[in-house]
């Protein structure tokens, strides 16, 4: 089973490094954090904030991007294509093959966020001329806009396992800005009462909590980030992600390939 | 034991928007498909064949009924490492090289590395691509893709293998190639089941063929035993459409393209044709045996003539 998953996931992590869409993204991302000292210089003293602000918040935008139109297309992609076919005549199971995608992706995101984090030190140590202890608070920032991508593929997987490319686009996108006011979904849910209520907890709980995810700013403070959210929000992306791609592997063993 | 028992596959779709109207795909199937023949699922297209493919490939999922390969749940994990398949004008990742594209199914298949460093420059020197191992295959025409569906369906050296029309879209030599490689693939014991909608590759091929229409099994028989069936039967073409008449009467199937007459006719009443034909001096252009046994076959089983009209 695993030697297939893994077959699986490297096909996919190689179709990824060979599509030069990626590469576009990937440039763009770079080259956003390229230019973030030059926004800095117009704002004197707050150099660092505005370049940790505006590279983490590229990488992730571009990271979010990548992780939705590369995921939406996972699945349906290869039944357009058909390329499918000769894949699930062999003895592989409907569920391996999502499994097998999910982390061929995840591990391109990876590759493409850690070409990026080093993109972003190195402009860190070209505008400071120094990078130190502190900043090394700033990975668990880019491991936190990993564990982001990671949801956000399961989500653009399980859509892309029963809609269109475009319906998997608009809701994976939905659920993605939703998921950013997850937690201000919440204080609304307690601060009003009856099914609005109890619409409104259901749905918080519902779409991913993104929302804690983000420390970019604490970060760009020099705010410390404590262990116990690393944990929470490690335990909480992987049991997304995992019931995400359950429900997205039930569905599409249910599916029917015309 | 059977290489291949569908037993009773129906599917039905729903379409349209609310998905309330039916469409049969396929009606209550039942076959038998014997180990080491070559079996040919003929039908015009739009008659089931590929559905009935799928449904054995686990593509697709049958609205009733179940299937046995190798006595076997048709979905069982070993039954499905036994058997290859070609589909239907196949697209494969263009991203990668036959080397690689072969290398991830090998893996799939459960081959072991060593074994596909092994078969694979094979396979692609026996299939006539061993330059183009290393070429992307966004480069390959069609014939080529389909060489690579080929190699790709026996890399695993599987037990039963399913072609989906395989000589569709191919060019004269294509299809003498697939034929000589389906041909080969017997003689190695394998069981080939292709569909196809084009006789001549069935009746050159197959030991058996079922003929499907509609979604609905017409009849299944043994290729020699239609030749043989058709013996008895004598087409007889000369030129002279006057004579066309009295050959009518002698109960022949006559077809007149201008002056030229086509006519199909018992054995026993050909001396009686070629009589009328010399007395009126008319020229004799041929006297053959009536072809076409699998195609008269098929067109019965299908409620039309064979005749064109």
């Amino acid at each position: 089973m695993t030697h297939r998953i893994r077959a699986i996931a490297f096909n996919m992590f190689r179709e990824a490094v060979r599509d030069r869409i990626l590469y576009n993204l990937v440039f763009f991302a770079l080259l956003l954090v390229a230019t973030a000292p030059l926004l800095g210089q117009i704002s004197a003293g707050v150099q660092r904030v505005l370049l940790i602000n505006l590279s983490l918040s590229a990488i992730s935008i571009f990271g979010t991007v990548i992780s939705i139109f590369l995921g939406i297309s996972l699945v349906s992609k290869e039944i357009e294509r058909r390329t499918l076919y000769p894949v699930l005549a062999r003895p592989v199971g409907r569920g391996e093959f999502i499994a097998g995608k999910y982390l061929g992706l995840a591990g391109t995101l990876l590759t493409n966020t850690l070409a990026m984090a080093v993109g972003f030190y190195v402009t860190l140590w070209a505008v400071m001329r120094h990078v130190g202890r502190a900043d090394a608070n700033i990975l668990i920032a880019i491991y936190f806009i990993l564990l982001q991508f990671l949801v956000i593929i399961a989500l653009s997987l399980f859509f892309s396992s029963f809609s269109s490319p475009v319906l998997s686009a608009l809701f994976a996108l939905c659920l993605f800005v939703a998921g950013n006011f997850a937690e201000d979904l919440r204080v609304f849910a307690h601060s009003v009462h009856g099914p609005q209520s109890w619409l409104a907890l259901a749905a918080s709980y519902i779409i991913p909590n993104l929302a804690s995810l983000n420390v970019i700013t604490r970060v760009a403070h020099d705010q410390s980030i404590s262990a116990a959210l690393v944990g929470y929000n490690t335990l909480y992306c992987v049991l997304y992600s995992v019931t995400t791609l359950c429900g997205a592997a039930l569905i599409f063993s249910r599916r029917n390939l015309k | 034991m059977l290489a291949v028992e569908i037993l009773g596959f129906e599917k039905t779709y729903t379409v349209g928007f609310w998905r309330k109207t039916k469409k049969i795909g396929l009606k209550s199937l039942h076959l038998e498909v014997n180990q080491g023949e070559v079996f040919g699922f003929l039908g015009p297209n739009g008659a089931g064949k590929t559905t009935t493919l799928k449904l054995l490939m686990g593509l697709v999922f049958p609205t009733a009924g179940t299937a046995r390969i190798l006595g076997r749940d048709w979905r069982d994990p070993w039954a499905r490492s036994r058997i290859g398949f070609l589909p239907e004008q196949p697209y494969f990742y263009d991203y990668l090289t036959p080397f690689e594209l072969l290398d991830y199914y090998g893996s799939l298949s459960g081959v072991s590395p060593a074994d596909r460093r092994l078969r694979i420059p094979r396979l692609l020197e026996r299939v006539g691509l061993a330059d183009q191992g290393w070429v992307q295959l966004r480069k390959f025409s069609k014939g080529m893709l389909q060489r690579v569906g080929i190699a790709q369906a026996v890399l695993h050296d599987p037990d039963i293998v399913f072609l989906d029309e395989p000589m569709s879209g191919l060019d004269p030599i294509g299809r003498r190639e697939m034929r000589d490689f389906i041909q080969a693939l017997n003689k190695e014991g394998k069981t080939v089941f292709f569909s196809t909608h084009i006789l001549s590759d069935a009746e050159a091929l197959c030991h058996r063929v079922a003929v499907l229409s509609q979604g609905e099994l017409r009849g299944t028989g043994v290729v020699a035993e239609l030749v043989a069936s058709s013996r008895g039967r004598m087409e007889v073409i000369w030129q002279g459409a006057s004579l066309a008449e009295a050959a009518k009467r002698l109960g022949a199937e006559c077809h007149t393209a201008g002056d030229t007459v086509r006519a199909v006719v018992d054995e026993c009443r050909l001396e009686e044709i070629l009589a009328i034909v010399r007395a009126q001096h008319a020229r004799l252009i041929s006297v053959n045996p009536a072809g076409g046994s699998l195609e008269e076959y098929f067109f019965q089983k299908l409620g039309r003539s064979s005749e064109p009209e």
